[in-house]
């Protein structure tokens, strides 16, 4: 076989393979090269039960960013902070609404935004100061028999 | 029987020796010494071009039938939307990497075997030493490379046809919303699992290629001492790669 056609062959072959690899890494694997068009800001939250990383941010029910990853409050000890990575060019201001809702039967997790009427907007590593933890459905129906509502 | 047993002990732990002594002289020479590109292209054509049918229809089967068992087990749940997330999951985990490197200890580990074999029964590989060239730099590493460029390649491949082919039954056929298929897969997916993968089944590229050169190699002799020896080589490295593939995901998880 000359050298012509066999280079082609194997060539043909390892186009594919880097396709598909390429596919199932950046597509699938969410490998991000560079830091990626976003910025991070924090949020406080009493609990995030149920919340994972790579779970949804939404404002008004579009999605505008991710939940980066998710830490034990150094400073209280007792709270969970959660990163969240939004999309530049979404504009969130100081006084939002972080709230940790759920989607769906099965129960996913995502953090519904609201923006407020402020005039200041949030930069990159700044702190959203309101949020509403996600609500623990055994615990209403605990205070709910138990009479404290 | 105590001489017996002794017998088998030293002469296993003689094999071991040889075969750990193998592996590290293959990679040294890969590093020392690479061979030469044309002789790594045709290896690769070989292990790598030759073995995409047989990988794309295995891939598009195991997909079709991990579509329809995980249907079967997801509708139960009322959750058949995280359908895409089951099987992208157990190709990228598990099944691509071993199943690739199954088929290609089938098809070319088997291979490989039998034309060191041959070579070594005819006394090639002797007349090769005589002429003062290094049978390890003709025959042995290009294979050692092609196989490890080839694996991770076949299995990204497996992937991806394996996919679609849950996409085909699980969407085309059982009537999955086409949009939670792909979108519960991206979300579930991340890049430790697709790594992890990838890992593998470099791995496994370095075990058919060590076992395959290795037990052709040292044939015995005759047509009986090659046939020995390729049965062994498929039978040995389809063990290992499965061995392997426990201790490496425990590790990775």
């Amino acid at each position: 076989m000359n050298m012509a056609k066999l280079e082609m062959m194997v060539g043909t072959f390892m186009i594919i393979g880097i396709l598909c690899l390429g596919y199932v890494s950046v597509k699938l694997g969410k490998l991000e090269f560079g830091a990626g068009d976003y910025y991070t800001v924090k949020a406080g939250f009493d609990s995030v039960s149920g919340l994972k990383p790579g779970a949804r941010v939404e404002v008004a029910g579009v999605e505008v960013g991710k939940v980066d990853r998710i830490a034990l409050d150094d400073k209280s000890g007792d709270r969970a902070l959660a990163f969240l990575k939004i999309k530049n060019g979404v504009k969130i201001t100081d006084d939002v609404i972080a709230s940790v809702r759920t989607s769906g039967i099965i129960g996913d997790k995502f953090i519904k935004l609201k923006p407020g009427g402020s005039g200041q907007m949030l930069k990159n590593n700044d702190t959203i100061r309101e949020t509403e933890s996600a609500i623990d459905i055994e615990e209403l129906v605990s205070k709910f028999i138990h009479g404290k509502v | 029987m105590v001489q017996a047993l002794g017998k088998i002990t030293i002469s296993s732990v003689r094999d071991l020796g040889r075969a750990g002594w193998f592996l590290f002289y293959s990679i040294y020479m890969i590093v020392r010494r690479p061979g030469h590109p044309a002789q790594v292209l045709k290896q690769m054509r070989f292990i790598g071009t030759k073995s995409l049918f047989v990988i794309v229809l295995t891939a598009a089967f195991t997909g079709m039938v991990l579509g329809l068992q995980g249907y079967y087990t997801l509708t139960k749940f009322g959750s058949e939307g995280m359908l895409g997330t089951a099987v992208a999951l157990s190709l990228i985990r598990e099944l691509g990497p071993v199943l690739a490197a199954l088929m290609v200890t089938g098809r070319a580990g088997s291979a490989i075997t039998a034309e060191i074999g041959i070579m070594r029964i005819t006394e090639q590989i002797d007349a090769l030493e005589t002429m003062a060239l290094d049978p390890f730099k003709y025959l042995v590493t290009p294979k050692f490379i092609a196989a490890i460029i080839s694996l991770p390649l076949l299995c990204a491949i497996f992937d991806v046809v394996g996919i679609y082919g849950g996409w085909l039954v699980g969407v085309k056929l059982l009537g999955v919303n086409p949009g939670a298929y792909f979108y519960e897969m991206e979300k579930a997916v991340v890049w430790r699992d697709v790594y992890s993968g990838f890992a593998k089944s470099f791995s496994f590229g370095l075990i058919i290629a060590w076992i395959g050169c290795y037990k052709g190699y040292y044939a015995g002799h005759g047509a009986e001492g090659v046939s020995k020896a390729t049965t062994e080589s498929v039978v040995l490295t389809s063990v290992l790669i499965l061995v392997w593939d426990y201790f490496l995901t425990s590790v990775l998880l």
